[in-house]
C-alpha cells in the first residue's frame, strides 16, 4: 500500500501591510514608476501556501559628498559618479535599482557642516537626475537630523519619499515632516521585537497612516552578529502573519553600509590569505548579507556594490518564480 | 515527537500493581512523559507499548554520521523550523565536489586545496568538512582509482557518487577506515544500492525528484531492504524549488512526525545556480533553510569563507551568546606605559578589538568589561556597559596597580559616557577612541600617555 504525502500548509491569519513609495505625476509627484513592497501572506518565498505580491525591492545607496571612508573596492567601481549624487543616482539607475537612498553625511569633506538649504538642494538634484522613489536618511545626530529632514520633506513635497531614521529617543519632528508634506518615515529600532512593535505604534499615536511607515529591525553584516537580525525578522514576520498588527509593516535592511564597513571588506592587505580574493569577498559578504536576510523577510535591502545589486536583484528574480 | 502523560499511559496495562516503585499508572506515565523513570520498571508492559514508545523517544530527523579517520560529519536530529524557537544543533557539512573525468592533475590539485583550507574565526578554525568524488566516467576502475589518488591527498568524510552499484561496491570495498556517504540510490538502481549499503553498513542518499510522495515511496522500499541510515535527495534545484521543498521536508518531519521522511538533505548549489556567485547565494540559503550537505562544484577561499562564517552565525545557540571571561588581557608585552582600552565582553565585538589590536604593533591593555554578553551600543543601551559598570571593572581588576598612567580610552560608539566616568573614576582620563576597531591601529599610533 503506497503511502501518500499530505504537505502541510500553515493557515496565516495575518498579512504584511503593503507600502507605496514614490508618486507619478497622476499622484500628485514626479517619479517615473512607484514601488510597492509588503503584501505578503506567507513566510518568504513559500508561494505553495500564501501570496508574496510584491518582489523584495533594492534600493542603491548614494551619499551626498564624496564618501572618504568607503571602501576602495566601492570607489573603484564607481569613479567620478562618487563626487556627484545626481550623476551617481542616475547610473544607480542604470544599474537596476529600483529605489534610490540618499544618506545625508551632515558635512562635507572640509567638516562645513550642511544646512538645511543644501540638503534641500541635493535632494532636488536626484529627483531632477532620476525617475526612481527616493529614500533619504539623516546623518544619524538627532538635531541635524531633524533639521535638514524637514527641510528635505518639504522640497520633495508630493514625492511621497521615505524619510529616515526615526528612532525612539528622536521621532517626533520627522513624523510631523511627513505629515505635514505626505511622507513615508522609517522606524528604527535596535533588534528587539517589542521596541520595534513599540515605535510602530508611537508613530501611528501620531496620526500617520500605518501604509507610510517602514520597519528597520536593525542590521547585522554576515559575520557581525547577522543572526540576531536575522532572528528578529523572522519573529516579527511569524508575528505579522499571526495578526499582530503593529508587526506588519514591510522591513527594510541598511545591507551594504552593514556589509561595507567590516573589515573583510575594507581591508585588502594585511588580513589571511584564507580570506581569498578581496573584491570578491567584497561583494560576496555584501551579497550574503542580502539574500540571507531576504530569507528572514526584507521587503528592502540597501546596497553599496554595483555587481551585488547583479546578483541580489537575479537572486530575487529566481525566489519570486511561480508566485 | 515525545508522548504525553496520558498517551503512554494508554500504553500500560492500567492494573496499578505498584510493582514500578510508583502508586498507580498514570503516575507512572507521568514519570515517563517527564523523563523520570525508565519504561523497564514496569514488568507487565507489553512488546507493542515497547515499541511505540521507543519509536516515540525517536528523533524526528535521523541523524547521520560520516566520517574518516577521526573526523566526521554529523547531521539531523534538528528539533525546530527556527533557530529562535530553540536553536539548530547539526551544522551542515560544506563539502567540494570533484569528478572522475576531471584531469588527474586538475582534480589533484583541487583536492589538495579544499583539503588543506583553514580560517580562523573567533577564536575557531573552520574548514570545509568533506568531499564528494563523482563517477561521471561511469567507469568502475577510474572511479576506484580517483579515490585512492584522493585518499592518498586527504582523509576527509565522503560522498560517493555514482549511478552504477556495481562500481560503488568496488569503490567501499577499497575504502579502509572511513564511513562514506553513497549517492545515490534512485528508483531504477535502488536494490541493488540498498545492497551495498546495507552490506557495508552505510548511510544511502535516496534521490526522487517526482514529488514527495514518490520520494516517501522510495525510501520506504529502501528501508524495507533494510537500510536505517539514509538522506535524502528531493531532487529541486533552484532557489525557489528547493527552499519550498526543503521546508516541506522539515516540516513534514516535525510537524508531522512522518517518519518516512524524517532524514537529513543533501543539496547541490552549482546544480541549481547559473553562475558562481549565485551558487554562493543558492548555498547560503540551504544552510540557513536545512540542509544537512551542501556539495559545492566550485572552490574558492573567499566564497568559503563567507558560507563558514554564515554557517557559524547561523548555528550559534540564540539563547548563550558567546561571552569572554571580564578581566585585563595584554596585547604585545604591555608596561606602566602602555596604552589601556575598554570594550565589552560580547565575543565578537572582543575578536574584532583583539585582533586589531595584535596586528598594531603596539603594546597595550584591553579591559573587557562584564556587559553580560552585550555588544557596544546594545550594552550601553541596556545599562550593561555605562559609566558604573566600566568603573567597577576597572576597580575590581586592579587596574591601576598595572599602569602608571591614569588614562583609559573608551570606544568611540560611546562617547557619550566620558563625562559620566571621569565623574566615577576620579583623578582619571577618559579618552574616546575609534567608533570602529578597524581603526583601533592608527589611533594607537597618535596615542600618547
Amino acid at each position: 500500500m503506497p503511502v501518500t504525502v499530505e504537505i502541510p500548509k500553515e493557515k496565516w491569519t495575518g498579512s504584511v501591510r503593503e507600502v507605496t513609495l514614490g508618486a507619478t505625476a497622476e499622484q500628485g509627484g514626479t517619479r517615473a514608476k512607484m514601488v510597492t513592497v509588503g503584501g505578503e501572506t506567507t513566510l518568504p518565498f513559500l508561494h505553495f501556501e500564501g501570496k508574496m505580491p510584491n518582489p523584495p525591492a533594492i534600493a542603491i545607496e548614494i551619499q551626498d559628498h564624496y564618501p572618504e571612508d568607503w571602501s576602495p573596492l566601492l570607489k573603484e567601481a564607481w569613479g567620478d559618479a562618487l563626487s556627484d549624487p545626481a550623476t551617481w543616482a542616475e547610473k544607480a539607475e542604470g544599474y537596476g535599482a529600483d529605489i534610490i537612498m540618499l544618506k545625508l553625511r551632515g558635512a562635507d569633506n572640509e567638516g562645513n557642516q550642511t544646512t538645511p538649504q543644501e540638503a534641500a538642494a541635493t535632494v532636488e538634484k536626484v529627483l531632477a537626475a532620476t525617475g526612481l522613489p527616493l529614500i533619504v536618511r539623516g546623518p544619524g545626530q538627532a538635531e541635524l537630523d531633524n533639521e535638514l529632514l524637514v527641510a528635505v520633506a518639504e522640497a520633495a513635497k508630493g514625492e511621497r519619499i521615505v524619510l529616515g531614521l526615526c528612532e525612539d529617543k528622536n521621532y517626533r519632528t520627522i513624523v510631523a515632516a511627513a505629515l505635514a508634506h505626505s511622507q513615508l518615515v522609517i522606524s528604527s529600532t535596535p533588534m528587539d521585537v517589542n521596541l520595534s512593535k513599540q515605535l510602530v505604534i508611537l508613530i501611528s499615536d501620531m496620526a500617520l497612516p500605518l501604509n507610510r511607515i517602514l520597519m528597520d529591525p536593525t542590521t547585522g553584516a554576515l559575520g557581525y552578529g547577522i543572526e540576531y537580525g536575522y532572528s528578529v525578522m523572522e519573529r516579527l514576520r511569524i508575528a505579522a502573519l499571526t495578526g499582530d498588527a503593529m508587526t506588519q509593516q514591510p522591513m527594510i535592511c541598511f545591507v551594504g553600509e552593514e556589509s561595507w564597513r567590516q573589515k573583510e571588506s575594507k581591508a585588502g592587505e594585511g588580513v589571511p590569505e584564507a580570506w581569498g580574493d578581496w573584491a570578491k569577498r567584497g561583494v560576496t559578504w555584501e551579497a550574503m548579507t542580502a539574500t540571507t536576510l531576504l530569507q528572514s523577510g526584507a521587503d528592502i535591502v540597501t546596497l553599496r556594490h554595483p555587481e551585488t545589486v547583479g546578483i541580489v536583484k537575479g537572486f530575487i528574480v529566481k525566489l519570486m518564480a511561480g508566485s | 515527537m515525545a508522548l504525553s502523560g496520558l498517551e503512554i499511559y494508554k500504553l500500560l496495562p492500567k492494573t496499578n500493581c505498584k510493582e514500578c516503585g510508583f502508586p498507580t499508572c498514570l503516575a507512572f506515565a507521568m514519570k515517563l512523559a517527564a523523563k523520570q523513570a525508565e519504561l523497564v520498571a514496569c514488568p507487565y508492559v507489553s512488546e507493542e507499548a515497547k515499541a511505540a514508545l521507543a519509536a516515540a523517544a525517536a528523533p524526528p530527523i535521523r541523524l547521520i554520521t560520516i566520517s574518516s579517520n577521526g573526523k566526521k560529519i554529523e547531521v539531523g536530529n534538528e528539533t525546530v523550523m527556527f533557530r529562535h524557537e530553540k536553536t539548530f544543533y547539526h551544522e551542515p557539512g560544506l563539502l567540494v565536489r570533484v569528478k572522475d573525468t576531471q584531469p588527474l592533475e586538475e582534480f589533484e590539485a583541487i583536492v589538495t586545496r579544499a583539503a588543506s583550507y583553514s580560517v580562523e574565526r573567533v577564536g575557531m578554525e573552520l574548514s570545509v568538512s568533506g568531499l564528494a568524488v563523482e563517477n561521471a566516467s561511469g567507469d568502475p576502475t577510474l572511479f576506484t582509482e580517483c579515490i585512492e589518488s584522493l585518499r592518498a591527498i586527504a582523509k576527509l568524510p565522503l560522498v560517493l557518487m555514482s549511478k552504477n552499484p556495481a562500481a560503488m561496491e568496488a569503490a567501499v570495498t577499497k575504502l579502509k577506515g572511513a564511513v562514506p556517504l553513497l549517492y545515490a540510490a534512485d528508483k531504477d538502481n535502488w536494490q541493488a544500492m540498498a545492497e551495498v549499503a546495507k552490506k557495508h553498513k552505510l548511510p544511502l542518499a535516496v534521490r526522487e525528484g517526482g514529488g514527495l510522495t514518490a520520494l516517501a515511496n522510495l525510501v520506504e522500499q529502501v528501508k524495507g531492504a533494510g537500510v536505517e541510515d539514509i538522506v535524502l535527495d528531493p531532487g529541486a534545484r533552484g532557489p525557489v524549488d528547493s527552499l519550498i521543498s526543503l521546508t516541506q521536508l522539515r516540516r513534514l518531519a516535525l510537524k508531522k512526525n512522518f517518519r518516512l521522511l524524517g532524514y537529513p538533505i543533501i543539496t547541490f548549489p552549482g546544480e541549481g545556480a547559473a553562475s558562481e556567485a549565485e551558487e554562493a547565494a543558492l548555498a547560503a540559503q540551504h544552510i540557513a533553510k536545512y540542509s544537512g550537505f551542501v556539495v559545492f562544484d566550485h572552490f574558492d577561499p573567499a566564497t568559503m569563507y563567507s558560507l563558514l562564517t554564515l554557517r557559524l552565525n547561523i548555528y550559534t545557540d540564540p539563547q548563550k551568546p558567546i561571552q569572554m571571561e571580564p578581566g585585563v588581557y595584554e596585547f604585545g608585552e604591555p608596561t606602566v606605559d602602555s596604552p589601556l582600552l575598554t570594550t565589552t565582553n560580547f565575543s565578537l565585538t572582543y575578536f574584532s578589538v583583539a585582533g586589531e589590536l595584535e596586528s598594531a604593533g603596539i603594546p597595550s591593555w584591553l579591559l573587557v568589561c562584564d556587559s553580560e554578553g552585550m555588544s557596544v551600543l546594545t550594552g550601553w543601551a541596556a545599562g550593561n556597559f555605562d559609566a558604573e559598570v566600566i568603573a567597577k571593572m576597572v576597580k575590581q581588576f586592579n587596574v591601576a596597580n598595572k599602569i602608571a598612567h591614569r588614562k583609559i580610552v573608551i570606544p568611540g560608539l560611546v562617547a557619550v559616557i566620558s563625562g559620566e566616568l571621569e565623574d566615577e573614576l576620579s583623578g582619571w582620563e577618559v579618552r574616546v577612541g575609534p567608533r570602529e576597531a578597524v581603526d583601533i591601529p592608527a589611533y594607537l599610533k597618535l596615542w600618547q600617555s
